[in-house]
């Protein structure tokens, strides 16, 4: 069987990213260009810098990921690009520039869903991975527990009715003076405090056990800051990340366990920019090993916005059919499982 | 020589194909649907009906700036991923002074003005001489009043074209002082055949860059950068209100 080659394209955000990925699983290249330095100018990601700096780079990620892989795009068996959800003027840069590529070369063009694509990023490093499995879903954009049910198939168990996870990371740590972005930034700080310091309420919602809310500790975190700036009382930072941390990451494990038994699911995955916080990987690595659960995460590398997952995600949507017109539009707001 | 031309800088859309001879082909649509809907099924229609090899492009022009940036950056990542594909060059056209070829060799000014929002236009003031294209004012971001006020010291006719014609035609019509008309229809808004012409004439003066140097002019900052900008020099002590950034006034 001859080998399928994918160059995949992915600008939802703040990475202008490009790879090569092989039959699936095997990455030749990974070229990820960030535009994080840019962003912390703005405290978040301003859409139309992110825009702008996507087609001042494009062309260069491409070529790089094409030379690192060691291959030209006569070499290739399909285009795969992100085409939502994200930032819709981030999106179409990728989405043009896949499409034109595409069209001049003659090959196949393959949309995938970005989320798809975070989930995708389990396979590459676990060459034993294949649905059915449960998979915690968790970003700057995005909080979800689905079953994978089949290579782009999936249920969606529960999600967050307000914040996603990592949007929470990010408020509490502008709060606290840490400045963007966040998650790494609380990871890291709370790591020298005691996340039993502050009990923060764990948002529970009550028709549907698997969902999430965030905005409930949030507030609680930035009650507490208010309180101790009229009393005068010295906050310990480091304190408070770890317990806001805590909070936040023992519910997304205990709503993942839930699910799992609910399920009767073996195998569990995370992925996505939060699924890299090493709170989360380590609690959940622990629940996984006490219930006999296999626990699979993806490289902190794969966790944050990049193409290869991308490419892996395009490859079994192209070994399945999928193929888009050159009508192809970027859809911000595109939901899961949806095309 | 071929050139192929995209201009997805406003509301219309239009890709045309352009040899040393004719127009081969030029598809312009002025439609509500989204240029990254229309624009590259429009190069494929051009490429089937004139069984066109993309080989034989010698290189790609396209409408660089000004215009909504959204619709410039549709463009000019259609163009980059073709010239990389294809490994061609790219022709950044100014928007305007293409538009302004829609006149070919008309007397007096020829002024474009494209709708800029907060009160300004894109625009820019060219003249034919002996059939080839003069910049008398280089495209800029400015007032609509502003732009009147200039137009008015030079004492010469002057045509006017572009999406900003619906929007100003009263200002104008108040406020000229010196013959004016409107362009019509069929030469009153973008079209790729114009860029591919000017675009011929930079090609043959060297003006050409790699698909990978290539980005569209907006002609203004963002607003995230234009407010932060603000910010600093109220900081610093200074007047925010004589803020000038590129294009903001000229």
């Amino acid at each position: 069987m001859n080998d399928t080659l994918i160059l995949a394209i992915e600008s939802s955000c703040d990475e202008t990213a490009a790879s090569v990925v092989k039959n699936g699983r095997e990455v030749l290249s990974n070229v990820i260009s960030s535009q994080i330095e840019l962003h912390t100018l703005y405290g978040g990601v301003v859409p139309e810098i992110a825009s702008r700096k996507h087609i001042e780079k494009i062309n260069q990620v491409i070529e790089q990921a094409l030379s690192d892989a060691g291959c030209t795009l006569d070499d290739l068996s399909a285009i795969g690009v992100t085409y939502g959800p994200g930032l819709v003027g981030a999106l179409l840069v990728g989405v043009a520039e896949a499409k034109a590529i595409a069209y001049a070369k003659k090959l196949p063009l393959v949309g995938v869903h970005h989320i798809e694509g975070h989930v995708s990023a389990n396979y590459i490093e676990n060459p034993d991975l294949e649905p059915p499995f449960l998979c915690l879903i968790v970003s700057g954009g995005h909080t979800h527990l689905v079953i994978v049910k089949d290579y782009g198939e999936f249920e969606i168990l529960g999600r967050t009715r307000d914040d996603a996870a990592g949007e929470a990371f990010d408020k509490v740590a502008r709060a606290i003076g840490l400045g963007y972005p966040g998650g790494p930034k609380v990871d890291r700080l709370a790591k020298e405090g005691n996340p039993e310091a502050i009990v923060f309420p764990k948002g529970k919602l009550g028709d549907n056990p698997y969902d999430f809310s965030f905005s409930g500790v949030k507030s609680a975190v930035l009650n507490y800051l208010n309180h101790a700036q009229m009393t005068g009382e010295e906050i310990n930072r480091a304190d408070l990340a770890a317990s806001f941390q805590k909070s936040v990451v023992d519910v997304l494990v205990e709503h993942t366990m839930l699910a799992a038994q609910d399920y009767g699911m073996k195998k569990i995955a995370i992925a996505g920019g939060v699924a890299s916080n090493g709170a989360l990987r380590s609690a959940m690595e622990q629940a996984c090993r006490e219930h006999g659960y296999r626990f699979y995460r993806p490289s902190p590398i794969l966790c944050t916005d990049n193409a290869a997952m991308i490419g892996c995600a395009a490859y079994y949507e192209y070994r399945k059919g999928t193929r888009h017109g050159w009508d192809l539009n970027a859809i911000p707001n595109l939901r899961l499982g949806e095309r | 020589m071929k050139i192929l031309s995209l201009d997805s800088s406003g509301n219309v859309a239009s890709v045309a194909v352009l040899d040393d001879r004719s127009l081969i082909a030029e598809y312009t649509i002025n439609h509500k649907k989204t240029h990254s809907q229309t624009l590259l099924p429009m190069l494929d229609e051009i490429v089937r009906m004139t069984e066109l090899d993309l080989g034989t492009i010698d290189a790609i022009a396209v409408a660089a700036g000004p215009g909504s940036f959204t619709g410039l950056r549709i463009g000019s990542a259609t163009a980059k991923g073709l010239g990389l594909a294809l490994k061609k060059p790219l022709i950044g056209v100014p928007t305007v002074a293409a538009m302004a070829c829609n006149l070919w060799n008309t007397p007096g000014l020829i002024c474009p003005i494209m709708d800029a929002r907060r009160n300004q236009v894109y625009t820019g003031i060219y003249r034919f001489t002996d059939g080839k294209l003069e910049t008398v004012e280089d495209q800029m971001a400015v007032g609509i009043g502003e732009l009147i006020t200039n137009l008015n010291g030079r004492k010469e006719p002057v045509t006017f074209l572009g999406d900003g014609v619906p929007v100003f035609e009263n200002q104008i019509r108040e406020t000229m002082q010196v013959p004016f008309s409107f362009a019509p229809q069929h030469q009153n808004r973008q079209r790729a055949g114009s860029v591919a012409w000017l675009g011929m004439q930079y090609y043959m003066e060297g003006k050409t860059e790699t698909a990978a140097e290539h980005r569209p002019d907006y002609l203004r900052v963002s607003q995230a950068e234009r407010e932060r900008a603000a910010r600093e020099k109220k900081k610093a002590g200074e007047d925010p209100s004589v803020l000038t950034c590129p294009g903001d006034a000229v």
